[in-house]
């Protein structure tokens, strides 16, 4: 390292990184196997710890069959679907931050929002694309397990818990497109719940519950939004969780062809 | 390194033994383990596990030792004592003249199994022979149930079957698996003669059983002479169980390719993760989200659209009556028969060219509703009437900054 009394800057940086990472602090936060650890080496052991011993990844068997991590097989369209609804959790939250569910005040705010937030108009557009793009990789997802014949024994059951998990993006979706409170928010979920008025038998049922009323008003938008923020995402969540926990006990991903 | 049990090491040679196919006294010659006597431990585990001596080695003073064994006897008996004789009467090489099954008390099981000591068969046989002689009265009770029972099954009078069992008629029907037990050299009229047969090193005869032995194995008592007070035609052997024979460790895996998530799987989504996030962040630098003019109940707009992904949905209620083909057959039917594919699509076949019809199926239901949203998107204009996006503009106002023809 240092010869002598000519000490480079790299050195002491590098140095003063050795010993925060032989700290205690450091030693606690991190569990055994972890790559952030000191003296970390790629082994079979460490690659099956940084997996078994990480809240977030040990989602993951800790091995998979070859032919799972081919881009090719599941194109990642369920992780993207999963990745996407993070990022509109996290992005939806910075909105929240700025949004009052009434019917006067909700339009004022996304406008705020849009033109005198810093970043509001970029999180807001990614909030709102990442929610169309969401809807895409779940259909998409569908389909690529379909074709692939994924939702055959055992792995009946997921599917179903998949079918119900479109139903749920599609609402989120549709709950969300309200909350804006324009003429595009109110028409369309104005279409949407009409259709939703159609259902055979408990038809004007569904839609009373759906608008909080018999027409859109400022009731439904209340409904949409905690709905929206917090009712239909905790739903989702558990489906999501026995989606993920069905994926890995059915054996994990199916195939190959 | 800690030392491992001697049963379980013998355990395991067996185990090994078994899905190898080959000899135990080889493995367990290879684990540095003498070959005792044989020890079918699959075979009567099931049932002895319960009594069975613990580790041999271990020095239990002899008293303690033979004050169990007779507690044990008076307790389990009849039971144990035909579970004992059952190697004597399989043919197996090693026979079981040294089985350290309880009862038998065979203090040094050093019979060589290839070799098993004449002598030492006809005395382990009658031991438990005797003994599940004098135990075999079966209670007129259960021999009632029994008969009931059977009536039930075969659809005839109680007292008949009955009359059977007790009388001299010989039960037809018996239990498969016993009928096909290799009927043991014990149950000849000169047992003696046949487990005395001096070792003649090969023993043609008494290893074919073993080729069954990766099968169904069955555990019964053997078919001794009747006892005296046993009425006629009823066996005085029990079925004990079926053990499926086969190891306790699956030691065949099934070979599968696989790799370590982390680094490989990791880092794909990882990278697929940037991917996706550098993409909405440029498209939503360049695509602003619309946001028309203030929610207004008076002012319909013309057209009035849906959310894309339901414009398929309202593209069809243009076509059909809503309580039918707009509504119920694509929302509710479609919906639930989108559930129940897995159960409806009972091919098992994930091949593709297995599935034409499925595939094709889906394809429809794709093509169909990517057309119905296509139209409904960028082929409806004012009244929800079709329209040519490039000589009537689009109104679709989810894209209206994007796009505008007007
Ligand atoms: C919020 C929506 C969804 C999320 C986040 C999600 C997530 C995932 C993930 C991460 C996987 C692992 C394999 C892969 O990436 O392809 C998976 C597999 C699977 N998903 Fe989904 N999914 C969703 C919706 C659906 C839908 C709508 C269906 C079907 C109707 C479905 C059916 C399945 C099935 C059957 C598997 C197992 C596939 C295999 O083993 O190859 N999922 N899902």
């Amino acid at each position: 390292m240092a010869n002598g009394d000519k000490t480079s800057l790299a050195d002491r940086v590098g140095e003063v990184g050795e010993r925060v990472r032989a700290s205690q602090a450091w030693e606690s936060i991190f569990r055994p196997g972890s790559p952030f650890k000191k003296g970390y080496t790629d082994s079979p052991r460490n690659r099956s710890y940084v997996i078994m011993n990480n809240v977030l990844y040990h989602l993951h068997p800790v091995k998979v069959k070859r032919h799972g991590v081919r881009l090719s097989y599941t194109l990642c369209l369920g992780g993207l679907s999963f990745f996407l609804f993070i990022l509109l959790t996290i992005t939806g939250i910075f909105l929240m931050f700025y949004y009052r569910p009434t019917a006067p005040a909700a339009y004022v705010d996304i406008e705020a929002l849009s033109t005198s937030v810093a970043f509001g108009s970029l999180v807001r557009n990614m909030h709102r694309w990442g929610a169309h793009l969401m809807v895409l990789t779940v259909f998409l997802h569908m389909s690529r397990v379909f074709y692939h014949g994924a939702y055959k024994p055992p792995r009946e059951f997921n599917w179903v818990v998949g079918v119900v998990l479109l139903l749920l993006t599609l609402l989120l979706s549709f709950t969300g497109y309200l909350l804006p409170w324009d003429q595009l928010a109110l028409w369309a979920v104005t279409v949407g719940t009409n259709m939703g008025g159609f259902v055979p038998v408990f038809g004007d049922q569904v839609k009373f519950v759906l608008l909080g009323g018999v027409e859109v008003t400022g009731a439904t938008l209340l409904r949409f939004y905690v709905a929206h923020v917090l009712f239909l995402p905790f739903i989702i969540v558990i489906f999501m969780a026995v989606h993920f926990w069905r994926v890995r006990k059915d054996g994990g991903i199916s195939g190959p062809l | 390194m800690p030392e491992i049990p001697e049963h379980l090491r013998r355990r395991s040679a067996e185990a090994r033994a078994k899905a190898l196919g080959v000899p135990r006294e080889q493995v367990l010659a290879e684990m540095g383990l003498a070959a005792e006597g044989e020890t079918p431990a699959e075979l009567i585990e099931e049932i002895t596990s319960a009594v069975q001596p613990a580790n041999p080695d271990t020095s239990i003073p002899e008293d303690l030792q033979a004050r169990e064994a007779a507690a044990r006897q008076s307790a389990v008996g009849d039971f144990v004592a035909k579970a004992a004789a059952t190697p004597a009467a399989k043919p197996t090489p090693a026979g079981a003249p040294a089985e350290p099954v309880p009862v038998v008390e065979v203090p040094a099981p050093v019979v060589e199994p290839e070799e098993p000591a004449p002598a030492a068969a006809p005395a382990a046989a009658a031991v438990p022979a005797a003994t599940a002689a004098s135990g075999s009265k079966i209670p007129e009770a259960l021999l009632r149930r029994s008969a009931e029972a059977k009536a039930k099954a075969t659809g005839r009078p109680v007292e008949e079957v009955l009359a059977e069992m007790t009388g001299g008629v010989p039960v037809a029907e018996e239990p498969a698996p016993v009928t096909e037990l290799p009927v043991p050299a014990v149950a000849e009229p000169a047992p003696a003669a046949a487990a005395a047969t001096p070792p003649t090193g090969e023993q043609p005869a008494a290893r074919a059983p073993d080729s069954t032995a990766g099968r169904t194995t069955t555990v019964t008592a053997p078919p001794i002479v009747p006892p005296v007070g046993t009425p006629e035609g009823v066996r005085p052997q029990r079925l004990l169980t079926v053990v499926r024979a086969r190891a306790i460790q699956q030691v065949k895996a099934e070979p599968t390719d696989k790799v370590s998530v982390w680094p490989h799987l990791l880092l794909i989504e990882f990278v697929a993760l940037l991917a996706v996030t550098a993409f909405l962040t440029v498209l939503s630098v360049i695509l602003q989200a619309p946001l028309l003019d203030l929610a207004n109940f008076n002012l319909t707009p013309n057209p009035s659209k849906a959310p894309w992904y339901f414009l398929g949905l309202q593209e069809l209620l243009s076509y059909f009556d809503p309580q039918i083909g707009g509504v119920t057959v694509p929302g509710i039917i479609g919906l639930l028969g989108l559930m129940t594919i897995p159960y409806v699509d009972r091919n098992p076949s994930t091949k593709p060219s297995d599935r034409k019809f499925a595939i094709m199926f889906f394809t429809f239901f794709l093509v169909a509703s990517a057309t119905l949203t296509i139209i409904g998107v960028l082929f409806r204009g004012p009244g929800f009437n079709f329209s040519y996006p490039w000589s009537d503009g689009i109104w679709f106002d989810d894209l209206k900054d994007w796009i505008s023809f007007e």
